[in-house]
Formats: C-alpha cells, sequence, structure tokens
C-alpha cells in the first residue's frame, strides 16, 4: 500500500505547486504553536457542541470528530472539471430516478435488466406513477469521491438518500479562519459559507407549484441523532424551524406545524429520516418520528419531500455500476468522472472472479452504509477472508466487489508528527431550477496508518477543503 | 414558533434558575450551620432544605443519616433527584441543545459550557472541597446565562418564553423558601425567639434571596419577620419578591398572546392584583403558611395553563408537586 499518490509531494520534499505556499508556511510554523493551535481547535468544537452521538451509547455520550489542521487543497483546474463531472452525473441520475418511477425507458431498451430495479429493496413501488415537484428526487446528493493510481478521480459512492456531513464543511473553514487567518490572506480560498443561502433557495424553489412564499423546515429524528448538530445547525443557519415528527401533523391531506399561535402551513420538508420511517401510516408503523397521513399529502402534491421518497433505489451499490450508461442513454454525453470497476457478485463470472480474488479486493454489502459490512481484502487475515466468502456464498446478491484502490494521501498531524494519511471528498450538489455545488466539500481522513476506511464511525478524521481560486 | 421550541426554551430557564435557587439555599444553610448551635438544630436545618423542595421521602430512601455531607451530595449530584443541581444543569443543557438553533450562538455556548464545567467540577469534588466556591460558581453561571439571554436575544417569543420560565421558576421558588423558613422559626423545633438569633436567622434568609443589602437600603431599621416577608413578597422593585416574579410573567404573557390564552392572562394579572392590593398585616390575619401554601397552587396552575395554551401540555398530576418537564 506504499504505492500512493500524494496530495502535497510531488517527490520527496517537492511539494505540488498548489500546495507550494501552505508548504512554506508549515515549514515556517514552530512545533509548539501548531501543537496550541489543536488544542485550541478541540476546546472549541466541544465549547460549540459541534459533536456527534455515538451509536450504541445510551449515556448520551458525544464525541468529537478529530480535526485536522492541514488542509486538503485542490486547484482550480481539478475543480472545474469534478464540478463538471458531478452536475453530470447528479442530473442524470435525477433524470433516471423520474424514469423510473414514470416510464421506465432505460428497462425498456435493456440497458438494466428491470429485475435488478423492481426488486431492489431500495425501490419503492409506492412511488410508481408519483409526480414529484419539478421532477427533482436527489436535490441534496453527496458524491464519494477518492483520488487513485497517478491522480484520477473516481466516483466510489453517490448519496442520495439523507447525505450528512456539509455542517464539518462549515465548521472546518470557520476553523482554519479563526485558528491561522493568516493563510487566508496568502491564498485565494473560494469561500463556501454561502452553502445554507445555496440550500434554502434549492429548497425553496422545490416547493408545490402553486405556492408563493414556500414555508421550509427541516425535519429530524432528534437530539439524540448521530447527525442532530447538523441538523440543528442547517435550520438555524438557513433560518427555518427545526421540527420532529411531533411538531407535524396532517389535516385534509395538508401539513401543518404546532406553533405557539396556531398550525401553520408547512411546503418543503427537508427531511433528516429514512424512507422507513416517514410515515407509519405507510411504511414502518412502528415508526413514532414520523408524521401518520405525510405520504398522502405528499402524493396530492400539497408539500415536496427534500429527498424524494424512494431515492434509495439510484445510490444502491448494486445500480452503481449503471450510473455512466445513465448519462449516455439521458444526456448523451460520455461521463465526465470514472467509476471504479465492479464486479456483481449475481453474475456468475463476476462471483468466480471475486471468490478468487478476495486478498485483492474491496468487497461491499449492496444496501451497507457507514464503512460497516465489508471486508478490505489486503488489510484482512486469512480467517477474515473465509469467513466473509461464506457470507457472499450465501447471498452472492447482497455483494459487489471493488479492486483495492490506493486512494491518495495527504500529510496530516499524527501521535507522531506529521505522516501521510489516506482520503476521500464528498462533494454536495444541490438540485433546484439548476444544479449548484459550493466550491468544496467534506474531505475525510483515515488517521490510522494504512487504512482505507475514512468513515468517522470507524475512527476517521476531517480536514478543511480549499478549492484555490485562479 | 413551535409550541416544542417554546417548551424547551421555558424550560431551559426553569432549570438554569431552579439550579440557581438550590444553590442559594445550600449555601446559605451551610453558613448558617456555622454557626452556634445544637446537633439537632443543623439537622432540622438540613431538614427544612430538603421540605423546601418537597425531596424528604426520596432522600430517606437513599440515605440513613441527616447528615451535611449527604444532603450535599442528594441536591448537588444525585442523577435520582430531579431537582439536584447536576440535574437540572444538565436537563438546561438538553433543552438548549434540543433548540440550539433557535438559541443566538452565545447562549447555546454559556449553557453548554456550563455543562462541560460542571463534569470537571464533579469530578474534582470541588462540591465536597470548598462548597462555598462550587455554589458562587453556580449562581454566576446562572447570571451569566441570564445576561447573555439579555445581552444577545431578539426580542422575540423565544426571549418572552425564557423569561416566563425564570418567573415562574422564582416565584415557586421564592415562596418556598419563605413557607419553610418561617414553619421552622415557629415551628415545634428551635423556635426562634432571642433576637440574636433571630437576627442570624432573618439575615440568612435575606442573603439567599440577593436581600439583605436591599433590606437594609429598604427599612434602614432593624430585621423583623414581618418586613422580611414583605419585601420578598409584596415589594415590586425587589427582583426576587413574589409580586416582581408575578409582575414579569404577566408583561411576558401579554407579548405572546393568542388566541386561546384570554383565561391565562386574566388568571395571571388577577394574582399580580391581589398580590398588589394586599398588606403584609391582611396576610398575617390569613396566616403566612396558608397564605403561600394557596400562592403555589396558583402558581402551579398558572404553568399548567402555559403548557396547554402555548406549550406541549403537561401531565395535570405530578409527583413530587415540584412542578417537572414531561419527557
Amino acid at each position: 500500500m506504499s504505492d500512493f499518490f500524494n496530495e502535497m509531494y510531488a517527490g520527496p520534499s517537492v511539494a505540488r505547486s498548489h500546495y507550494g505556499d501552505f508548504d512554506r508556511w508549515l515549514s515556517e510554523q514552530p512545533a509548539q504553536l501548531i501543537e496550541q493551535k489543536r488544542a485550541e481547535a478541540e476546546l472549541i468544537f466541544r465549547r460549540v457542541g459541534i459533536t456527534f452521538a455515538v451509536t450504541g451509547d445510551n449515556e448520551g455520550n458525544e464525541r468529537l470528530i478529530p480535526f485536522d489542521i492541514i488542509p486538503r487543497i485542490i486547484c482550480a483546474d481539478e475543480w472545474a472539471r469534478l464540478k463538471a463531472g458531478l452536475i453530470q452525473r447528479v442530473t442524470a441520475l435525477n433524470l433516471f430516478l423520474n424514469d423510473i418511477y414514470h416510464e421506465q425507458h432505460i428497462l425498456k431498451t435493456g440497458l438494466i435488466p428491470p429485475e435488478q430495479i423492481l426488486n431492489n429493496e431500495q425501490y419503492r413501488p409506492k412511488m410508481q406513477g408519483i409526480d414529484v415537484a419539478q421532477s427533482t428526487y436527489a436535490h441534496i446528493a453527496g458524491v464519494d469521491i477518492v483520488r487513485a493510481g497517478a491522480g484520477e478521480f473516481y466516483v466510489l459512492e453517490d448519496n442520495l438518500r439523507v447525505p450528512s456531513g456539509v455542517s464539518y464543511m462549515l465548521e472546518n473553514r470557520k476553523m482554519m479562519m479563526r485558528l491561522f487567518p493568516d493563510l487566508f490572506a496568502r491564498h485565494r480560498i473560494a469561500p463556501v459559507a454561502h452553502y445554507p443561502d445555496l440550500l434554502l433557495d434549492t429548497l425553496r424553489s422545490a416547493a408545490p407549484d402553486d405556492i408563493d412564499n414556500p414555508t421550509v423546515v427541516v425535519l429530524t429524528p432528534g437530539m439524540y441523532n448521530s447527525a442532530y448538530f447538523e441538523h440543528a445547525f442547517l435550520a438555524q443557519q438557513m433560518g427555518v424551524h427545526l421540527v420532529q415528527g411531533s411538531d407535524l401533523f396532517v389535516d385534509n391531506d395538508v401539513v401543518y406545524m404546532r406553533t405557539t399561535r396556531g398550525s401553520e402551513r408547512v411546503d418543503v420538508i427537508y427531511r433528516r429520516l429514512d424512507d422507513d420511517y416517514l410515515d407509519p401510516l405507510e411504511f414502518r408503523s412502528d415508526s413514532t418520528l414520523g408524521v401518520p397521513g405525510l405520504f398522502a399529502a405528499y402524493c396530492k402534491g400539497n408539500v415536496t419531500l427534500a429527498n424524494a421518497i424512494g431515492t434509495g433505489v439510484a445510490d444502491d451499490k448494486s445500480i452503481y455500476p449503471y450510473v455512466p450508461d445513465m448519462i449516455r442513454f439521458y444526456l448523451s454525453e460520455e461521463p465526465i468522472l470514472n467509476n471504479v470497476p465492479t464486479y456483481q457478485c449475481r453474475k456468475k463470472e463476476d462471483l468466480a472472479y471475486t471468490l478468487d480474488h478476495l486478498a485483492e479486493l474491496v468487497v461491499k454489502e449492496v444496501h451497507g452504509a457507514g464503512g460497516y459490512g465489508m471486508l478490505v481484502g489486503p488489510a484482512s487475515s486469512r480467517a477474515e477472508i473465509d469467513s466473509f466468502r461464506q457470507r457472499i456464498l450465501a447471498k452472492p446478491d447482497g455483494y459487489i466487489a471493488q479492486p483495492t484502490l490506493a486512494l491518495s494521501a495527504c500529510p496530516t498531524y499524527v501521535a507522531q508528527g506529521i505522516a501521510p494519511r489516506h482520503i476521500d471528498l464528498r462533494p454536495f450538489v444541490l438540485s433546484g431550477k439548476s444544479v449548484a455545488i459550493a466550491p468544496g466539500g467534506l474531505t475525510r481522513v483515515a488517521l490510522k496508518e494504512g487504512s482505507l476506511v475514512v468513515n468517522s464511525s470507524q475512527g476517521g478524521g476531517t480536514k478543511d477543503t480549499w478549492i484555490l481560486e485562479k | 414558533m413551535l409550541s416544542s421550541t417554546a417548551d424547551h426554551l421555558f424550560w431551559m430557564a426553569r432549570y438554569t434558575e431552579r439550579a440557581e435557587n438550590t444553590a442559594r439555599m445550600l449555601d446559605v444553610n451551610l453558613e448558617n450551620s456555622l454557626m452556634p448551635q445544637s446537633d439537632s438544630d443543623i439537622e432540622q436545618s438540613w431538614l427544612a432544605q430538603l421540605k423546601i423542595s418537597e425531596l424528604e421521602q426520596y432522600f430517606f430512601k437513599k440515605y440513613d443519616a441527616l447528615t451535611q455531607q449527604n444532603v450535599i451530595d442528594f441536591m448537588v449530584v444525585d442523577p435520582d433527584n430531579p431537582s439536584s443541581i447536576a440535574s437540572c444543569l444538565k436537563a438546561a443543557r438538553e433543552n438548549a441543545r434540543a433548540v440550539r438553533g433557535s438559541l443566538t450562538t452565545e447562549v447555546w455556548e454559556t449553557e453548554n459550557f456550563t455543562w462541560l464545567n460542571l463534569q470537571q467540577h464533579l469530578k474534582s469534588g470541588l462540591h465536597k472541597t470548598n462548597p462555598s466556591q462550587f455554589f458562587e460558581w453556580v449562581k454566576f453561571r446562572s447570571h451569566l446565562s441570564r445576561g447573555v439571554t439579555f445581552g444577545t436575544m431578539l426580542r422575540d417569543e423565544s426571549f418572552n418564553f425564557i423569561r416566563l420560565g425564570t418567573f415562574l421558576e422564582r416565584a415557586d421558588n421564592t415562596a418556598r423558601i419563605l413557607d419553610v423558613k418561617f414553619l421552622a422559626a415557629h415551628g415545634e423545633h428551635g423556635a426562634v425567639t432571642d433576637s440574636q438569633a433571630e437576627f442570624y436567622y432573618w439575615a440568612a434568609l435575606l442573603r439567599s434571596v440577593s436581600a439583605f443589602e436591599i433590606y437594609r437600603k429598604v427599612y434602614r431599621d432593624v430585621i423583623t419577620p414581618a418586613r422580611v416577608a414583605e419585601l420578598l413578597m409584596l415589594r415590586t422593585n425587589m427582583p426576587r419578591s413574589l409580586i416582581a416574579c408575578v409582575q414579569g410573567v404577566v408583561g411576558n404573557l401579554q407579548d405572546v398572546r393568542n388566541d386561546v390564552s384570554l383565561s391565562t392572562e386574566q388568571f395571571a394579572h388577577s394574582l399580580f392584583l391581589e398580590l398588589e392590593q394586599t398588606s403584609i398585616e391582611a396576610i398575617q390575619k390569613i396566616g403566612l403558611h396558608a397564605y403561600l401554601i394557596r400562592f403555589l397552587e396558583n402558581i402551579n396552575e398558572l404553568g399548567l395553563r402555559l403548557s396547554n395554551d402555548f406549550l406541549v401540555p403537561m401531565a395535570p398530576e405530578i409527583t413530587p408537586k415540584v412542578s417537572s418537564q414531561l419527557q
């Protein structure tokens, strides 16, 4: 795993040109100052309460996601290409979702086997034939991108349900500006602080057609959800209400919230709750987090849900291999961003290849998320590989496999000093009247040496992400 | 605003105020216990402390002996005691966290930092090694919380519901302190008779509500129980008096008026008028204890009405009678 692309250095102590100024600055800083700034950052994050709840911890303990002060820097040309690729990809995914829940042209042409969609757990038959406002399904998308090999970008995953992490993009920037204002004077760093404005604009434009001045709310499962900080943060930054299911009710297929002055109509719900929990009358009946009758109001077109119900069918790992074809099919364009070559274990020959090469591959559950339920072949013991083999054999269509990518690495502060650690990037793509992206994203870093798993639930940290302007 | 948001703000303020008042009472009791007196007197004063919060039966379920350390432990750290300072500060912070988007950054960070600091103080055992300093810290965090609310919050409904929580809780707490202290002074145990003991007894009560200097300023005379009661009940310019608190409730209720709140407004206003038109002599005729008990019932009803009109409705039957938030 030692052969990877280093984001900062082209060779031993040769900084890449867009890291030149930063490298010089870093070499001028006394180690003691950096240590002091890191402690300061931790104290501020704690006081501000930028924490996440630990799954399975009933004591309500809160943890900080480790923040690394060495930024991930992307130069203007690379960003331009990434941005064009992201817009293209998310546009195609939205067209795909609209198609799947209406005429299903892409299935009729045979480009995707119909059973792959119709038997998919993430496909929602209840959404079939339902028109959603502006035919937009994934208003907010978080696309995971990695760099591998000699530095090419690959899309690792499209997150079209309730992608999180954007608050860290914003807070990390605030932190860096607070800790190192001089760095911002030295660089032309594209600002990201207007993201909540873009988001509000996107959500308002997604309102049902006949609404003039739509009321937008953020729906959260509550303060013990691991991403609660982000829900509260975004609601506050947009100046809209943060609601829980119990704050809302449906009367005559219209959604209202309970206020101190009576009820008030709600037009757009930015929901941070999975499909399953939205409406106990239609989905999981044991859900106390949702709103009874919400789905009926939604079908009548009286309220917009962002993201739409049923987007999971487009970001499922078993559908991922078809995204380049979707781009060609709906947009008649060649994909700008690469997919990672993927073996679908449901196919006989792919399964055989996967089983023969488990020690080299990364195997993922098609519905898995958060870095759980995956096998990183090169980092696993014989026993782990063997037990995973049994799991694949028991349910081949539940798995895909990909070559283990040599993820790029970025210098990072660790206990022993500065060392390269693997990173990824999650930019956030907003689809309203047009498609918009704040110049940046969340860079996650695997803090363990050699680790390729960047998820915060697996001990990952984050970095500020700089897009340099020309 | 959302009813649930108003509810969280209201309870955030109530719990902050309750923590402050508990710290005040404990601090004064601690100071009092340094005076020359019999062991049973000291014991009685700690028992009175528990009675104020209607917690004696809960205390004796957990502790054998009525000692200073046990009571402080129970009233400061005990997570099973919903009125302990730690429970109150935790509840205040949880409520703030639930609506952090409706608070200014400064208000939220103040609540959060109080809670974080509390963990450190409890870990280092400050409430045992230097309880006075600990109580002082609690009081000043409450001052800070109030100050940062005044200094940074928009004067809208959020602010009104925070103030309503503060005033209602303070009215309740002041009435409880008065009731217990007056009962103890005239009760079977250690009735305060000689004038020197009387001075220290009432001076301590005044100090517990930051009213010692104010008393001197207002009356320029020796301390008598009747005047103490008058000051803490009927003086509108005394910020912790019953009438000042009820006045605060009336004013804030007006600002948040809705279609159903008229009768609650009238109820609060009649409470205010009653206090305004009575005198300490008239109250003494009825009996201070009877009067305060009725006042506490009225405050409890006011809280229920507020919840029903604006917030998340409370369950009407609550044990112990100290109001608490529906979880």
